[in-house]
């Protein structure tokens, strides 16, 4: 039903989004580009010029770079996998006939709706504090010494807050695609004698294949860009403990005030971004609905 | 897959099922129970909660605070202005995407999603610098903005899914029923999309009240909302501990209950349709 005018019609109506995004991410993208090979220091503003490599040099040649990229795969990596294990355990859960279900999923997709500063807070000041926090309270119940949560397990406490976060989106998802799986195939291979076990295995593993590989999708790009609960609990500490590469690049440019070396990181991150969105696109594209 | 099970069975798994449910609120409920004691109720060691001296003070003493209604009113304007605007922007596009696609629409799609996989810290400083030539610093036109832009993307996808879903047929048959363009739109199109309108804006709108990146990047005081000013509120040795949790209280409660009734919805929304 597309005729030359319709098709005239429909490019002017996708045009504004299009083009604004294409500005909002392409202006910005070209001016980190520019400014990652000059000297811009906002400390010394009379200095300015061409360093060619100076600040990939510097960022690469850091120690702090490597502990960052470690630091964000571990994030988004135990993310993920405590998100996608606990979701599909809880999901199977869930799904069961349960009294009052419908409470229970209310309570279950709670965390999710905290926006992240205050589901850092919460967990930062009311659970590991370690005067006032409620598990400094049953460790000293337990007659136990205080784990010092934010101060020694700085990036695991970091990854149980953000998991925390997540794994309502998770549960979610995969309880809302176990619910679409027929229960005729279920009982019928329970019948034939097939185990708990291998009915999951080869039944409801199988058919929630989309659903997993869309979670990871989702989470990785919102994983990848965590930056409210560390600026709450850490900020990205001690040292640079649970500094992760945005928050090294947000760092360099805001505390140490150098634009050059943080558009320099700012380009690492975006190369490093598109590497794992060339894999997961390829890998994981093909399940969204187009 | 409600299956027949013996009621003991039946009755563990309830048991288990609300247990892990709990546990997973429970930071929630601690928060509000807090909100409600006094301060020094509020870290008593150990922890006291029917012994707790019960007060709606710290909510009075929160709100009272010139500062506080101002950062929630920051919040209603920026979640609600940028997307409503992006709503205006993105509902032609998809639109367009869902009834005339072409060759690129699929290449074009695709290409919006991997703008969100650009990390927001790359852009963070040429952004700045423009906004601040633009004196868009700590408004919250600046913020409407950035927060439309951000989630245009979603917004195109979201509604693309909802949209794709309208037979076409049916623009077909209101034609050769002599129906104008304007009598399409209004008594045909309209009511068959509102509600996929009514849930991407819902999840908009929660998706921009729960940001916190660009809104602490961006603002300074004037124009912050609740999510930059909770993220800047530091509890020195626990001092403020149930008024932090009343202000956390009122900062999630708006969402909270938006999101509990678009639960449904927003699996579809978040999955960009692929699962429902």
């Amino acid at each position: 039903m597309a005729t030359q005018s319709s098709r005239v019609a429909s490019r002017l109506m996708v045009a504004p989004s299009v083009i604004l995004l294409f500005i909002w991410m392409a202006v910005p993208l070209a001016l980190t580009l520019y400014y990652s090979f000059r000297f811009y220091r906002l400390l010394s503003p009379e200095r300015s010029g061409w360093v060619g490599l100076t600040n990939y040099r510097w960022f690469l040649n850091s120690p702090d770079f490597w502990l960052a990229l470690f630091n964000t795969l571990a994030l988004v990596l135990g993310v993920l996998i405590i998100t996608v294990v606990l979701g599909i355990l809880i999901a199977l859960l869930i799904d069961q006939p349960v009294r009052g279900q419908g409470v229970l999923r209310i309570l279950v997709i709670a965390p999710f709706f905290v926006m992240p500063p205050v589901a850092a807070s919460i967990w930062e000041n009311l659970f590991m504090h370690p005067q006032n926090g409620l598990f400094a309270a049953i460790a000293r119940g337990f007659g136990a010494q205080p784990i010092l949560f934010l101060e020694q397990y700085p990036l695991a406490s970091i990854i149980g807050i953000v998991s925390w976060q997540w794994l309502p989106f998770a549960t979610l998802i995969l309880l809302t695609a176990m619910q679409s799986l027929s229960s005729e195939q279920l009982e019928a291979a329970e019948m034939d004698g097939a185990s708990a076990l291998n009915r999951f295995r080869y039944i409801i593993m199988p058919h929630l294949t989309r659903a997993i590989t869309v979670v990871i999708l989702i989470q990785t790009i919102f994983l990848l860009g965590i930056f409210g609960e560390i600026y709450t609990t850490t900020q990205g500490g001690p040292g640079s403990a649970s500094t992760t590469l945005p928050y090294m690049i947000f760092k360099q440019a805001i505390a140490a005030k150098d634009i050059g070396r943080a558009a320099a990181g700012g380009i690492i991150a975006v190369i490093l971004a598109n590497i794992v969105a060339y894999f997961l696109m390829r890998g994981i594209g093909r399940h969204l609905d187009t | 897959m409600a299956r027949a099970q013996s009621p003991r069975r039946r009755m563990l798994t309830t048991i288990a099922a609300w247990s892990v449910a709990l546990i997973i609120f429970f930071p929630v409920l601690w928060m509000i129970l807090t909100s409600f004691k006094t301060e020094s109720s509020a870290v008593a060691s150990p922890p006291v909660l029917l012994a707790a001296d019960w007060t709606l003070q710290n909510y009075v003493d929160v709100w009272a605070r010139s500062d506080y209604p101002r950062f929630f009113w920051n919040s209603v304007v920026i979640a609600v202005g940028s997307t409503l605007v992006g709503l205006a922007i993105a509902i032609p596009a998809a639109w367009a995407m869902a009834f005339v696609p072409g060759k690129r629409t699929k290449d074009l799609l695709m290409w919006m999603l991997s703008t969100k996989m650009m990390p927001a810290v790359a852009v963070m400083i040429p952004l700045y610098l423009l906004f601040q030539q633009m004196g868009l610093i700590d408004t919250k036109t600046g913020l409407v903005v950035a927060l439309m832009l951000m989630n245009l993307p979603i917004i195109v996808w979201m509604l693309y899914t909802y949209f794709k879903e309208i037979p076409g047929e049916i623009l077909e048959a209101a034609r050769m029923d002599g129906a104008g363009l304007w009598n399409e739109i209004v008594h045909v199109l309209t009511p068959m999309a509102l509600p996929g309108i009514a849930s991407t804006m819902l999840l908009n709108i929660i998706l921009a009240w729960n940001e916190a990146f660009w809104t602490i990047v961006l603002t300074t005081t004037k124009a912050a909302p609740l999510s930059a000013f909770i993220a800047s509120f530091s509890a020195p040795q626990g001092l403020f501990y149930a008024k932090l949790s009343a202000a956390s209280a009122m900062a999630i409660l708006p969402i909270l209950i938006l999101g509990w009734f678009s639960q449904k919805q927003l699996v579809r929304g978040l999955t960009f349709g692929a699962v429902k």
